[in-house]
This record gives structure tokens, C-alpha cells and sequence, in this order.
């Protein structure tokens, strides 16, 4: 019966996705897109993949289309035409489509127990959690711990992704945050509407302070930095749709969002040296107590925070790169 | 008295089932934006107290509860606000509600 | 007993996105996208249940909370976009 589901919920994604693509409205594609988002993460939550779908649901139904909304307000509303032979596009694709689905015939069946990805490193990881790290939750484990320089370097691509927006976005005009003026000051974000304005400034500390409950939970359950880095991230943002962009910054201005985006990252690489000073190697949380697993904790705790304070960070700048360009 | 719990989330669950799918059809084919929205936004609310209610029958008392409620105070906040904003969005950009197929006759007194 | 429930709002997800691919004006497709979101709760919260694993309900809540800051930010860019001839419909209290 699931798989019924299954199968239903990824037929709605063709449709969707065959919508996208057809519309010619980019404001149409961009709604769209967060209901791709949406199925999406249904898609994983049925597939038992918890962390993925919670990561899905924090980035793509809020912040994408924030940012999307963003990059069309600043280029146009609709699509241009198309200028390449379309004929050729057509059979590169369908090609490819035939070979993929050639390929899948000897794919393993879902949840198959002989399957080779179940057979090498995953069953010692699934065992060893317990013994060496003592946490329920596996896949902060492995993000933190087993694997804990691949994660590394994902913090440094979210710091580089940031640091590249904002060289593409400031560079034209240099803009600086209190060169700010809205086009009627008193009117800025959506303060004549009464309603949403009330409740939304009421549900501002509670999405905060659920981002950090994700923060810190994702021990023992779905969670984690990049989830928490999303939310906290999207409270802020609600905060400046609701309350306008100058308000917004003199909440927390740029300079605190750069020392954010560079400080999540510096933290996450000194534990890594505090490993290597206390005599193990770089990233060894053992030695950071006297109790290894205790260490471990410790460790994770530290870098999963790191992670949460520069997607916070670089979410927000490139936010504000991009609404406050337009009124620049 | 497990089995007046179970009949009684049964049919809390079957009714919020229904009123989703109620919904649902009305917006889809109702003829006008604001008709639509009132179908939608009625029957989010009464299926998302019911649903979530039904389900929290049956998770008796524990942190699924605490959280069930969190998530249908929640949806009670957000979903009418959401709505109210949208229809103001939408009066102030000038689309007008249509008055309807029925118009009255002269000879009415 | 959760299998007609998720039936009913899977039914209903589908019926929604017709609805945000026809609408002919954006609030339309506005409508059915905060709908969609509304049904992904719902149907989240009852599959969690479903599969017996009550510690998913997590999803369940971000997304009731994610859901309405992408229709705030939607409606900001309407705003924004016919806000920019210095319009003041009726209705239009100012603070």
C-alpha cells in the first residue's frame, strides 16, 4: 500500500515538474517549484530518510522561493523566447532517458538486504555507532564523526557559495546597508496588512526557538546544523518581509551576518585543531574529555554548531544581498 | 473504554478525510478566486482539528501529543492568516468578486 | 485506519496542483499552493503515525511554519511589484 502512495506521489512530481518547464510565467514556475519541493520531501519522508526530508522542508518551500522571488524581481517576469534548435535538445534527452532506464534493470529492488551498498561500510557504521559514539541517531554519526572532514568541506562550499553571491551581487554599485530607502519609507514590507503582521511577529521567537531545538536535537533524532541554519534563517526573513528591509538590518546588520558566515566555519576547523593540540589527529574528538565518548559528544555538539551559524549566516547574506539591491 | 477510543479516532480521522476531500473539489470547481478561497480555508481548518485530534487519541499521553497540539496550534495560526492575506492581496490588486449567475429579475417586488 | 485518510489527502494533493496548474490569475495558484502545504502537514502527520515512528512528527512542524513565510514572501513581491506607482487600493488601512 505504501508503494501505492509512492508511486502516486512521484507521478504528481512529473506532472509538476512537465508544468514548470511548459510555463511561461516565471512567477507561475517559481509556485510551482515549491510545490516540487513539497512532493519532494513527502517522497523521502515515505522512503524513511527523516534528516534529507526535514532538510528539503526548511530549505526548498521557504527559503528557495524567497530567493527566487528575489532574482525575479530584480530580472523580469517572463520567459524569453528560445533560440536554440530544439530538435536536437529533444533527441539528446530522450537517448539518454532510454539508456537510464536500460540501466535500472539490474538495479537491486528497494530495501533489498543483499544489495552491495548494504554489504561494505554501512552495517560497520550501523554497529559501531553504538559502541564508539553512543548516540541514536546514526546519521549524525556519520555525518560528524565517521565522516567529519566530508562535512567539513561542505561548510567551506556554503561559505564559499556565500562569499560568491555576494561578490556578483554587490560589485555593480557597492552598495552599503544604510544607503536604504524604501520608495515610501513608512510603507515598507507589508505594514498596512494588519493581520499577517500581527500573527507572523507573533510566530518569530517560536520558529527560532524551534530552530534551535532541531539544532541541538539532532543527536536523537531529525536534525542538525544544516536544518537549524535553515529555520533560524527563515525567521529572520519573515521578520524582514513583515517589517521591511531597513528595520530588518538594524536588527542585525551586515557585519554581524559576515562574522556569522566566517565564525561557524572557524569554529567547525578549531575543534579539528584542538584535536590536533591535545595530542590526537586533526578532527579526533576523543581527546577533546577524558571519556572518548564523551569526547565525541563534545565534539559533534561543537561542530554541528559551527555548521548552523554559517548557513544562518550566508542564507541571510545572500537575503539581503538580494532585497535590498533592488531598492538601492 | 480503548475501544470507544479507537471508534471515536475512527471517525474523527474518517469525517477530517471527507471534509479534506470536500475541499479539495471545491477548489477546483468553484468559478470565482474568492469562492475558492472559502472552500479551501474552511475545510483546512475543520480537517486539520479533526485529523490531528483523531490522531492524538490515539497516541494517549505522550511527547506525540504535546507535539500533535504544538503543530495544530500551529496550523490554526497560520492557515486563516494566510488566507486573510491573500484575499487582501488580492481586493487591493483590483480583482473584483463576480456577483453571480443569478441576477434579480425586474417583477420582484 | 490511516490508509483512507492518507488516500482522501493524497487525492486532494492531486486536485490541488490541477488547480494551481490552471488557475488563471497567480492568487489562484497562490491558493492551491498554500492548500498543498496544509495537506503536506496533514498528510505527514498521519503517515508519521503510519509507519509507528512518532519522532517524524518533526517534519510535520516545520513545515506548518515554513509553509506561511513562502506565502508572505509571495505576497511581498505582489506588493512590491504594484506598490511601485504608489497605488492605494480601498479597503487600505495604514498604520
Amino acid at each position: 500500500m505504501i508503494i501505492l502512495f509512492g508511486v502516486f506521489l512521484l507521478a504528481l512530481l512529473v506532472i509538476t515538474a512537465l508544468a514548470i518547464v511548459r510555463s511561461e510565467s516565471l512567477f507561475a514556475a517559481v509556485i510551482l517549484t515549491g510545490i516540487f519541493s513539497l512532493l519532494m520531501a513527502a517522497n523521502f519522508f515515505l522512503l524513511d530518510a527523516a534528516d534529507v526530508a526535514l532538510t528539503e522542508a526548511a530549505i526548498g518551500a521557504g527559503i528557495s522561493t524567497v530567493l527566487f522571488l528575489g532574482a525575479l524581481a530584480l530580472t523580469g517576469e517572463h520567459e524569453r523566447g528560445i533560440a536554440t534548435n530544439r530538435l536536437l535538445a529533444l533527441g539528446v534527452v530522450s537517448i539518454t532517458t532510454l539508456l537510464v532506464i536500460y540501466a535500472t534493470f539490474d538495479k537491486p529492488r528497494l530495501g533489498d538486504p543483499d544489495a552491495p551498498v548494504q554489504q561494505h561500510v554501512g552495517p560497520w557504521y550501523l554497529e559501531k555507532t553504538a559502541e564508539l559514539i553512543d548516540i541514536p541517531n546514526a546519521v549524525t554519526a556519520v555525518l560528524g564523526s565517521f565522516r567529519g572532514y566530508d562535512t567539513l568541506g561542505e561548510v567551506f562550499v556554503v561559505f564559499t557559495a556565500g562569499i560568491g553571491v555576494l561578490f556578483l551581487l554587490s560589485a555593480r554599485t557597492g552598495w552599503r546597508p544604510e544607503d536604504i530607502e524604501g520608495v515610501h519609507a513608512p510603507e515598507q514590507g507589508l505594514r498596512h496588512y494588519l493581520v499577517p503582521r500581527v500573527v507572523g511577529r507573533m510566530l518569530i521567537p517560536f520558529i527560532f526557538l524551534f530552530g534551535l531545538y532541531v539544532q541541538f536535537h539532532g543527536d536523537y533524532g531529525p536534525g542538525g546544523g544544516f536544518q537549524a541554519g535553515a529555520i533560524v534563517a527563515s525567521s529572520v526573513i519573515l521578520y524582514a518581509l513583515l517589517e521591511g528591509e531597513k528595520r530588518a538590518l538594524e536588527a542585525l546588520p551586515m557585519r554581524v551576518l559576515q562574522w556569522l558566515v566566517a565564525g561557524g566555519a572557524l569554529l567547525y576547523g578549531a575543534v579539528g585543531v584542538a584535536g590536533m593540540l591535545l595530542g590526537g589527529n586533526f578532527l579526533d574528538y576523543s581527546v577533546l574529555a577524558s571519556d572518548p565518548i564523551a569526547g565525541q559528544h563534545i565534539g559533534i555538539i561543537l561542530i554541528e554548531l559551527g555548521v548552523g551559524i554559517t548557513v544562518t549566516g550566508v542564507l541571510l547574506c545572500v537575503f539581503h544581498a538580494f532585497a535590498a539591491r533592488g531598492k538601492v | 473504554m480503548t475501544m470507544a477510543i479507537d471508534i471515536l479516532s475512527w471517525i474523527m480521522l474518517t469525517a477530517g478525510g471527507i471534509f479534506v476531500f470536500i475541499g479539495g473539489l471545491g477548489a477546483l470547481r468553484m468559478p470565482n478566486l474568492y469562492t475558492r478561497m472559502h472552500a479551501a480555508s474552511l475545510t483546512d481548518t475543520i480537517a486539520a482539528v479533526l485529523i490531528l485530534g483523531g490522531i492524538m487519541l490515539q497516541a494517549g499521553t505522550t511527547l506525540a501529543t504535546i507535539k500533535l497540539a504544538a503543530i495544530l496550534l500551529f496550523l490554526l495560526l497560520t492557515s486563516p492568516t494566510a488566507s486573510n492575506a491573500l484575499a487582501s492581496a488580492a481586493i487591493l490588486s483590483g480583482l473584483q468578486p463576480e456577483e453571480g449567475p443569478i441576477k434579480p429579475r425586474e417583477d420582484d417586488a | 485506519m490511516y490508509y483512507v485518510v492518507t488516500l482522501a489527502t493524497l487525492v486532494t494533493m492531486a486536485l490541488a496542483l490541477v488547480r494551481a496548474l490552471l488557475g488563471p490569475s497567480i492568487y489562484d495558484r497562490l491558493l492551491a499552493a498554500n492548500m498543498f502545504g496544509t495537506k503536506t502537514v496533514l498528510l505527514l502527520s498521519v503517515v508519521a503515525f503510519l509507519y509507528g515512528r512518532p519522532d517524524f512528527l518533526d517534519l510535520a512542524l516545520v513545515y506548518a511554519l515554513i509553509n506561511f513565510i513562502g506565502v508572505i514572501a509571495v505576497l511581498e513581491f505582489i506588493r512590491d511589484r504594484e506598490g511601485s506607482d504608489a497605488k492605494k487600493g480601498p479597503g487600505n488601512t495604514a498604520t
